[in-house]
């Protein structure tokens, strides 16, 4: 495809696309067969790679139980009889949807209140560059730094002293602690880029900090504020060691713990069900991903280039 | 007189700040105000905890139970203990290869990414769907992909005729080690190569044009302009890529809980079997505690990872 763009009459906007673009500046070098051996050949193969295992929760999760277990005469690959049995047990026979509410509220509160902190954090850091603001963002990069790993003994007695254990809202409030050293992060980013003329406008018009901060800042800001949202939903969404710590009650589960502690039973047939869970707990993620694919990646790059 | 009585009507009288217009109006109150909420979190939840969590490694606290000062009690019992040994040999193991191979596989796909090609934006967006989907839920997948009886590679293997009985990939030591390290692989590339193409993209393409008119090869172009311009997010990303895989927990509890005989254990996981589910929070916090050495010295490699960068950007140095 490339190779023809180079011969085109419409070169001149090729041309400018490459700016855009900065990687097909030299690609006319190249045949076909080359470009199948050193590109399109290891990408198909490392995309097959990382793919496959979505391929086969999803095929999982429409087979029937006797397709399963035997792979002699039924191609594994393939699904011949299709069912949704799997998915109904799971969503009428279980308490799946429950769990899935859990993982939804939880992720929603912590992420709202991470991102209204972050914001204030991240303006205070940039635009009111108070003594010490330097040492304060280094001091909120190091907390990212900090694994939940080595914090989930000391936070569980912690919420057990605030006599939060088993409940949801133990997550709320513990989770903003992995989301808000990257959001603050990711904002400050956005909020330099701000124009520092526009806030001395308003400052000569006798707007306060707060009118600021709510009708200039953050309005501009709503990119890297969709960003920021959409990453930690995410992250908490994923999130396991804390969940599985604080939470003990079936009913309070989230999705990741309650996959890995109720599903898990001496059964034979119990793959269906897994992977059906394991699919509607990431279709959410999924379908959110693809509406704002480029906020996921600018979020990703942004917060580790800044 | 009666000239200053008249002027003074015109005039308003200057206002007076009060002591709380001055107080509102001072950067650092005002920035105190709005650091409260994220300095409460994180002071609260992750700063104390921190702290918290030393000071309990050198108490025999349990659940349910204060513990009282032991002093090196803890590491002591450790240092004698063959399976916290082979859970830090594990840890480092898995940390090493894992991140080798992510940083291998993820610069390589990121130079892939970086060419033109067609529908180049959904190869790239299905590359990060790993990244997305939670690391327990595409855990179970691996589960069951490496299920000792319907494993769909050991099924694929027998087929090509390649291996005669399945491969136990769950229930042997050595290949327990090799399915998670794999696992944690494919969970990671998408992260690394995606941040690495976001670097690579700054790379201006006159740069390789001007190398290649004066006649250098791929490999020369790599090494000479790629490279050296990707340094700084290389040092970044991987530190980050380190970090995340040494405190790694999820995708082993998923998928062996530490088994079979440990073999899988790593620190972290190691910690919460001792500290939350047999109970001793002391011991558990030391294992925690120890592998904060471990994270320093990574933070320190980001350190200069980006003093270098800023001695890169420096304006004295062409």
């Amino acid at each position: 495809m490339t190779e023809t763009t180079a011969n085109d009459p419409r070169l001149a906007t090729a041309a400018t696309a490459a700016k855009d673009d900065d990687s097909d500046g030299m690609s006319y070098l190249e045949s076909l067969p080359r470009r199948l051996v050193t590109l399109y050949l290891p990408l198909f193969i490392i995309l097959v790679v990382l793919l496959f295992p979505f391929y086969w929760m999803a095929l999982t999760s429409i087979k029937p139980d006797e397709q399963l277990i035997d792979m002699e005469t039924y191609n594994p690959f393939w699904v011949v009889k299709p069912t949704l049995k799997h998915i109904s047990k799971l969503l009428f026979e279980t308490q799946y949807p429950r769990w899935l509410w859990n993982t939804m509220y939880v992720a929603a509160a912590a992420t709202t209140l991470s991102i209204i902190a972050s914001v204030l954090a991240a303006y205070a850091i940039v635009r009111l560059r108070f003594r010490g603001a330097q040492t304060v963002g280094a001091l909120i990069f190091m907390a990212y730094l900090v694994p939940p790993s080595v914090l989930f003994i000391p936070l569980a007695s912690v919420i057990q002293a605030y006599g939060l254990f088993d409940s949801p809202l133990s997550l709320i409030l513990v989770y903003p602690t992995l989301l808000i050293p990257f959001s603050t992060w990711l904002l400050m980013g956005y909020f330099k880029t701000i124009p520092f003329e526009l806030e001395e406008c308003a400052l000569i018009d006798g707007a306060s900090r707060w009118q600021i901060l709510t009708r200039i800042v953050v309005p501009l800001a709503v990119p890297g504020l969709i960003s920021a949202f959409i990453f930690s939903f995410t992250l908490c969404w994923n999130e396991f060691i804390y969940a599985l710590t604080f939470l003990q009650s079936t009913q309070n589960k989230t999705v990741p713990v309650a996959i890995v502690n109720e599903f898990v039973d001496g059964d034979i047939y119990k793959w269906g069900s897994l992977m059906a869970g394991a699919l509607v707990g990431s279709l959410p993620l999924v379908i959110l991903y693809a509406f704002f694919v480029e906020h996921y990646v600018s979020a990703m790059t942004g917060a580790v280039k800044e | 007189m009666s000239i200053l009585q008249s002027s003074l009507p015109g005039r308003r009288p200057m206002p007076v700040a009060t002591a709380w217009q001055r107080l509102n109006s001072n950067r650092g109150w005002l920035a105190l105000w709005f650091m409260l909420p994220a300095a409460a979190f994180l002071v609260l939840f992750l700063a104390y905890p921190l702290f918290l969590g030393v000071w309990m490694s050198f108490t025999d606290a349990r659940i349910g139970r204060d513990g009282v000062f032991i002093g090196l009690e803890n590491y002591q019992w450790l240092w004698d203990d063959s399976v916290f040994w082979l859970s830090v040999f594990n840890t480092l193991l898995y940390t090493v290869v894992a991140s080798a191979i992510k940083f291998a596989v993820g610069l390589y796909l990121a130079l892939l990414l970086n060419r033109h090609m067609p529908f180049k934006a959904m190869i790239r967006a299905a590359v990060l769907i790993p990244f997305i989907v939670p690391t327990v839920l595409s855990a179970i997948a691996f589960w069951w992909i490496y299920d000792s009886q319907f494993s769909i590679i050991s099924w694929s293997l027998t087929k090509m005729g390649l291996i005669h009985e399945n491969i136990n990939f769950l229930g042997d030591s050595n290949w327990a080690r090799a399915s998670v390290i794999f696992a944690n692989i494919w969970r990671g590339v998408p992260f690394v190569a995606i941040t690495l193409l976001a670097g690579l993209q700054t790379v201006s393409p006159s740069l390789y044009e001007a190398a290649t008119l004066d006649g250098a090869t791929s490999w020369q172009r790599f090494r000479y302009i790629t490279y050296p311009l990707l340094t700084p997010i290389i040092a970044v990303v991987m530190t980050f890529s380190v970090l995340f895989t040494f405190t790694d927990f999820q995708l082993i509890w998923a998928l062996t809980r530490g088994g079979p005989v440990n073999a899988t254990h790593l620190m972290a996981t190691l910690s919460y079997q001792r500290g939350i589910l047999s109970g001793r929070l002391g011991e558990g916090a030391a294992i925690a505690t120890a592998m904060i050495p471990f994270l320093m010295a990574a933070i320190a490699i980001s350190w200069f990872g980006m003093q270098r960068r800023k001695w890169q950007q420096g304006t004295d140095n062409d």
